[in-house]
């Protein structure tokens, strides 16, 4: 497959170089350019995220707490969950990929709410910085959870700002929830029926959907917890007359939906990636779309699944332990339709589709030992053990930011007008694959032996899987910083992609890489299929625009 | 009904007027749905702990004023209809009437926070606020009856806030319409905001049954 070359010398104009001033950035409410601002800032504190990881690793290193005390150490994990939840997973692909993608995808020429696009994004930066600010100065240590009534009584430390910065940041994600729903209602081109969207917008659709039903009930118990803080109103705390397991069920009515927010958009890009890179449809389209409807629908109903411990009801046990292995059949509808798509498939075995096959190897993994923590008996043997964390890293990690690293390779090319470098990004890929299977498979382990979570004292015996898991660690850190140096390098030396380098189906593939300000010249009209592969084998300019001009209306 | 030669505002990402109606609705009703949950929250929250403490809590609201409380019932319901009235007459473009139901509307809503202002001043001085201060009795019912005027203020206050949101709102609004803004020619921003004002009042029909009517 070869790189279409633009005609030499010729400068378009395009959403990059439409303003070079750093209002210009600040001010904009091109979605695209939205993207971009979100792209630098969630990288960020991908890096502060990750460097903590790095310190919680290094500390495991050896059986003693020799390199912080067990407050820090609190602090230390606390914050790398703050930060990798809350700032990185879930605006990661939504507000990056997302942004840049959907009214490109629906083929409009920006998000309904351009205006509250940009506000989200400031939400996010007040947020980010408010929370950061308080875990840099005084840390956190009741862990990303923030259960009372530890939180709302006895723990010294900044709890009141880093829930503070949470609560704002979750408007954020609600701006872009409405504005993707309002979007994907309401802006679709002229023949773009429902079953035409692409799946990257079905999930998009199904994630927005939780976020606007989930995020306002954390926000305002989150809020409660503050006022139990500050005002001593005693809502949680069962010395003021309140009960904190209330609190961990509206908790979890989010937080455990809050998974899908992470990883359902990760699953839209497989479906994108998977499909171009084999050259067929997408196997079963709408089982794939539904079921990440269904996916977020029965979502909502297994929150119960984190207390099988705290003493809730056997019979509400039961029906959670039930409705969790339910979810698993719309998530394996998703991982054997995929496996179908690429089989006799023409394979094309770019960067993205070993980030493909990475992530559906691992959320496998991720997925099948979900089912050892919803059911009642063995729950209970590895509750809080790091059986639990290497199984979420799994979802998390393996999936979301394996879906995020396939879904930035795929698009770079449209969002920057250059191709990255193949062959290192492979290689990086298999770091990435490798690097992460070797920390995070020693955990079952260590989880499965008694392990607890949040402790850096443990027996000698464990040292060995601890290193093994702190060695894959640096590794994985290797694997994500390779990837900051080559894509930037790509930005001047990449060759030019061309409107379409992949040959991809969909409408942001009929426009110029990178886009013109308001992405069409006129209002595309949709007549087939998505995935229409079978229609077009060879890479090509399906459709490159009229010229330079933009058109003004 | 709208005018057929309604002077267009068109945003450039929308194809037409018409398209932008419906985002703009539709956006509005996704707002509200996330405006339920916040309350449901809340809601959620209060039911469970009045059906543990349910004796206590219904010892608890004999202290609420069950008749400033029906009053505030009235003035929000009659803000609804005076908010019908302003959108039914920005729909046949009178800008004049549009106005005079409009701050009849704020009247009402400004009407209804000061009578919530009493309220709160009576809990205050009968040492009902939640904290060092608050006192109950008889003293076994202490600790629910703080829970329940924590509860109180939480759900009371959050909608108080909405209250004054919407009334800020109405004030912008009105001043818009008084200097014949183009933005407020079309009657859809009218609805918009008439929308949430009745969201604002069906979250008090709510919470007053909840709060002030508990069943023996």
């Amino acid at each position: 497959m070869s790189v279409t070359v633009a005609k030499p010398g010729e400068v378009r104009h395009n959403y990059l170089n439409a303003g070079d001033t750093v209002l210009s950035w600040l001010l904009t409410t091109d979605h695209k350019r939205i993207a971009i601002l979100y792209l630098v800032s969630v990288s960020f504190f991908f890096l502060v995220g990750g460097l903590l990881a790095g310190l919680i690793r290094l500390e495991l290193l050896t059986p003693q707490g020799d390199l912080m005390t067990s407050e820090n150490y609190n602090r230390v994990f606390t914050m790398h969950g703050v930060v990798m939840i809350f700032l990185f997973l879930i605006p990661v692909i939504p507000a990056v990929l997302g942004n840049f993608l959907v009214p490109l995808m629906v083929g409009a020429r920006d998000l309904a709410f351009p205006r509250l696009n940009l506000a989200s994004w400031y939400l996010y930066m007040a947020g980010g910085l408010i929370a950061t600010w308080a875990m840099v100065t005084g840390g956190v240590d009741t862990g990303w959870t923030f259960y009372p009534p530890y939180s709302s009584s006895y723990s010294t430390s900044q709890v009141t700002l880093t829930i503070i910065g949470a609560f704002i940041i979750g408007f954020s994600s609600i701006a872009t929830g409405i504005n993707f729903i309002v979007t994907i209602h309401k802006m679709r081109a002229p023949g773009l029926t429902w079953f035409r969207l692409p799946l990257f917008i079905w999930a998009h659709y199904a994630t927005s959907v939780i976020i606007v039903l989930g995020t306002p009930v954390v926000a305002i118990t989150l809020l409660l917890v503050v006022a139990e803080r500050v005002f001593r109103l005693g809502i949680f705390d069962p010395a003021l007359g309140g009960d904190p397991i209330l609190f961990q069920h509206l908790f979890w009515f989010y937080s455990h939906p809050a998974v899908y927010i992470m990883v359902l958009p990760a699953m839209g890009v497989i479906s994108e990636v998977v499909s171009c890179f084999s050259r067929k449809r997408v196997f079963g389209y709408h089982f794939v779309a539904f079921s990440s409807v269904a996916i977020a629908v029965i979502g909502f109903l297994v929150w119960g699944h984190h207390m099988f411990t705290t003493g809730q009801s056997v019979y509400a046990g039961m029906v959670f332990s039930l409705l969790s292995f339910l979810v698993a059949v719309p998530s394996a509808v998703k991982v054997f339709n995929w496996t179908a798509t690429m089989y006799k498939g023409t394979i094309d075995l770019r960067a993205p589709l070993l980030y493909v096959m990475g992530f559906i190897g691992l959320f496998v993994i991720g997925g099948l030992t979900g089912l050892f923590l919803a059911a009642l008996a063995t729950d209970v043997h590895l509750q809080d053990t790091y059986f639990v964390v290497a199984h979420f890293h799994y979802i998390m990690v393996g999936g979301t930011i394996l879906g995020y690293m396939a879904g930035l390779h795929f698009w770079w090319p449209k969002i920057t007008g250059r191709m990255y470098p193949e062959g290192i990004a492979k290689l990086t890929a298999l770091v990435i694959f490798a690097g992460f299977n070797l920390t995070f498979l020693p955990q079952f382990v260590l989880g499965f032996l008694g392990m607890p979570r949040r402790y850096h004292w443990y027996p000698e015996e464990w040292q060995m899987l601890h290193v093994m898991s702190t060695a894959g660690a640096f590794l994985l850190g290797i694997g994500f910083i390779l990837p900051v140096f080559y894509l930037l390098w790509s930005l001047r030396t990449g060759a030019l992609a061309g409107p379409n380098p992949w040959g991809a189906t969909g409408l942001e593939w009929k426009v110029d890489s990178p886009p013109i300000t308001h992405n069409f010249e006129q209002t595309p009209i949709v007549t087939e299929e998505p995935y229409a592969y079978d229609n077009h084998h060879e890479p090509e300019e399906v459709f490159s625009g009229t010229g330079a001009s933009t058109t003004k209306r | 009904m709208v005018q057929e030669q309604a002077p267009q505002n068109v945003s450039l990402q929308f194809e037409d007027v018409h398209q932008q109606n419906e985002s703009y609705i539709v956006g509005m009703w996704t707002f509200l749905v996330t405006e339920i949950m916040f309350f449901g929250a809340v809601f959620a929250t209060y039911l469970v702990y009045r059906v543990a403490n349910h004796t206590a809590f219904w010892e608890a609201h004999l202290r609420l004023d069950i008749p400033l409380g029906f009053i505030n019932t009235c003035v929000l319901l009659t803000s609804s209809l005076t908010m019908a009235l302003t959108v039914h007459y920005a729909q046949r473009q009178m800008p004049k009437q549009q106005l005079l139901w409009l701050s009849v509307t704020m009247a009402l809503a400004m009407a209804f926070l000061v009578v919530k202002g009493f309220e709160y001043h009576h809990k205050y001085v009968e040492g009902l606020i939640p904290g060092p201060n608050f006192r109950f009795e008889p003293a076994e019912y202490f600790r629910p009856a703080q829970l329940f005027f924590s509860l109180y203020f939480a759900m009371t206050g959050l909608h108080a806030l909405h209250v004054l949101i919407g009334v800020l709102v109405m004030a912008v609004m009105a001043v818009l319409i008084a200097i014949r803004h183009s933005s407020v020619q079309d009657f859809i921003p009218v609805e918009l905001v008439g929308l949430y004002w009745h969201f604002v009042d069906i979250v008090w029909i709510f919470l007053f049954p909840l709060l002030y009517l508990i069943p023996r």
